[in-house]
C-alpha cells in the first residue's frame, strides 16, 4: 500500500518550521500547495502579486533583477532549505524582484491571502511566523551589505 | 664564540637581504590582471624548499620589491610558482617580463599555514579573490595526504564568472570524490549556472563537524572578517581558525618595522596566525 504524505510533514521536515508545536504547523499546512519548477521557469516576476511564499525542498532558484536588453542580472542563488517571498508581508504585496528555477526545483508554498486571514485571527502564530521571517531578512540584508562592500576588489 | 655567532646571524641577514637570481620558465595570463608566473634558479639544484602560506620578496631590477606569497606545490620544490595581480609600480613591471626574463627572489619567509597541525581533523579552506593563490599550497599538501583528514571543505568567492581564479583545477578538486567544493560570486549573468552570493553564505551547508575543524581563511581583510563571524557563529572555535594577514612588508625579517602590526611583525611572525592571537588587533580601526 502506498502511503501518501500529507503537507504537514513536508513542512515538519523544512528547518524553517523546526521547534513548531505541531498545531500551529498544522494550521500553516492548510493554506500550503506542493509545486515543482523546471530550470528556466519563473516562479514569480518583479511588480506582479505577491500571493504566495516559498519554501525550498531541493534545487536552486536565483533572484534576479530585470535588465532591458539583456538577461536577468542574478544577485543571489537560494538552496535547499531556504525560503524567498517576503514580499506577501509587506504592503502592497509585490515581488520586488524576479525569481528562476536554476535547476530542478521542488518547493511547497504558502497561499498568502489564506496566511494573512489566519494570522489576523491568531496573534500568537502570526508572532511565531514574523519570529522566523525576520532572521531571514536579517541574514538577506547582511549578505546584500556584504555584497555591496565589492570586498574582493576591482579586477 | 659569541664573535663568531654574531658572523653567523650576519652572514644570515644577509643572505636573507640578498636577492638570487631566476628565470621566468613559464607566464600565464590568469585573470584580466592576474598571471601566473614560473620560476627556476640560476645556480640552486636543490629547488625551492617552502612550506605552505610562506612567501617570497620578488625583485624587478631597477623598479623594487614586492612580497608576493608562493602558491605552487610545496612538493615541486623545482618548480616555484607565484600568482600576482597586477596592481602597482613593481606588479606592474613584473608583468611585463617574458619567458626568459629574469627577476630577483628573497625567501621563503614567514610563518606556515598549519597543514601538520590539522591532520586527524575536518579542513576547511575559505579563500576570496586572489587569496586562493596563497591556500594553494596547502590544497596541495593536504590532497597529497588526503586520507589523514576528516572532510575536506573549499569555499571560494570571487567577485563575478570571468574573477574566478584557477577555475580549472577548482574544477579538478570538485571531481575528486574526497574533496567537497563550492564556488560563489557576488555576481552574474543568466550564463552561470552557480552559487551567487556571499562566501560566508557557503559556510552553513559545507557540513564540517565545527568541534573538530581547522580552519584556513585568506582573503581581503573585510571578507576574513565577515567569514569569522560566521564560523564563530557555527561553534568553530576562534583556536581552530587561520588567517593570512597582508601588510607593507619591506625588509621581509622583520628589521624594518614597516609591517608591524600591534606587537608582532607580519613578515616574520605572521602572514598565518592563529585568529585567537590577532583578534583584539583586528577590532583595532586604523591598524
Amino acid at each position: 500500500m502506498v502511503k501518501v504524505e500529507g503537507l504537514d510533514k513536508l513542512l515538519a521536515d523544512h528547518p524553517f518550521f523546526k521547534g513548531m508545536d505541531d498545531t500551529s504547523r498544522k494550521t500553516l499546512a492548510g493554506c500550503a500547495r506542493n509545486e515543482r519548477f523546471l530550470a528556466g521557469e519563473y516562479i514569480a516576476h518583479e511588480g506582479s502579486p505577491a500571493d504566495r511564499f516559498y519554501f525550498i525542498r531541493s534545487g536552486t532558484v536565483a533572484l534576479e533583477y530585470h535588465v532591458p536588453g539583456r538577461d536577468g542580472l542574478i544577485l543571489e542563488t537560494l538552496h535547499d532549505g531556504d525560503v524567498f517571498g517576503w514580499s506577501w508581508m509587506v504592503e502592497p504585496y509585490v515581488w520586488s524582484n524576479d525569481i528562476r528555477a536554476v535547476e530542478l526545483t521542488r518547493v511547497f508554498s504558502l497561499d498568502a491571502t489564506c496566511l494573512r486571514k489566519k494570522l489576523k485571527k491568531d496573534h500568537s502564530l502570526g508572532f511565531e511566523l514574523y519570529s522566523r521571517f525576520v532572521p531571514v531578512m536579517a541574514r538577506r540584508l547582511s549578505s546584500t551589505r556584504q555584497q555591496l562592500t565589492d570586498m574582493y576588489g576591482k579586477s | 664564540m659569541i664573535a663568531s655567532s654574531k658572523s653567523e646571524s650576519d652572514t644570515t641577514t644577509l643572505d636573507a637581504m640578498t636577492p638570487v637570481p631566476f628565470t621566468i620558465t613559464k607566464r600565464t595570463q590568469d585573470l584580466a590582471d592576474t598571471f601566473t608566473i614560473e620560476l627556476e634558479p640560476e645556480n640552486r639544484s636543490e629547488g625551492f624548499v617552502f612550506q605552505p602560506g610562506q612567501f617570497n620578496m620578488l625583485y624587478a631590477f631597477g623598479v623594487g620589491e614586492v612580497p608576493i606569497s608562493i602558491s605552487g606545490d610545496p612538493a615541486k620544490p623545482h618548480k616555484l610558482i607565484h600568482t600576482i595581480r597586477d596592481v602597482g609600480a613593481v606588479t606592474h613591471a613584473i608583468s611585463n617580463l617574458k619567458k626568459g626574463n629574469m627577476l630577483g627572489v628573497r625567501g621563503p619567509f614567514g610563518s606556515a599555514w598549519p597543514v601538520e597541525e590539522a591532520i586527524g581533523h575536518d579542513v576547511v579552506i575559505v579563500a576570496g579573490g586572489i587569496g586562493l593563490a596563497p591556500l594553494r599550497p596547502a590544497i596541495d599538501a593536504i590532497l597529497a595526504n588526503r586520507t589523514q583528514y576528516g572532510r575536506f571543505v573549499i569555499l571560494y568567492g570571487a567577485r563575478s564568472p570571468s574573477d574566478v581564479l584557477y577555475m580549472k583545477q577548482l574544477q579538478t578538486w570538485r571531481g575528486r570524490l574526497d574533496t567537497y567544493v563550492d564556488v560563489t560570486v557576488d555576481h552574474a549573468g543568466h550564463d552561470w549556472a552557480g552559487n551567487v552570493g556571499v562566501v560566508t553564505r557557503l559556510i552553513g551547508r559545507a557540513n564540517f563537524d565545527p568541534h573538530h575543524t581547522k580552519v584556513l581563511i585568506c582573503g581581503p581583510e573585510i571578507m576574513m572578517r565577515f567569514t569569522i563571524q560566521e564560523l564563530t557563529a557555527q561553534s568553530v572555535d576562534k583556536d581552530d581558525i587561520y588567517v593570512s594577514m597582508e601588510r607593507n612588508m619591506k625588509c621581509a625579517i622583520g628589521h624594518c618595522g614597516h609591517c608591524q602590526f600591534g606587537g608582532h611583525f607580519v613578515c616574520k611572525d605572521g602572514p598565518v596566525f592563529p585568529y585567537g592571537r590577532i583578534e583584539s588587533l583586528l577590532q583595532v580601526r586604523g591598524l
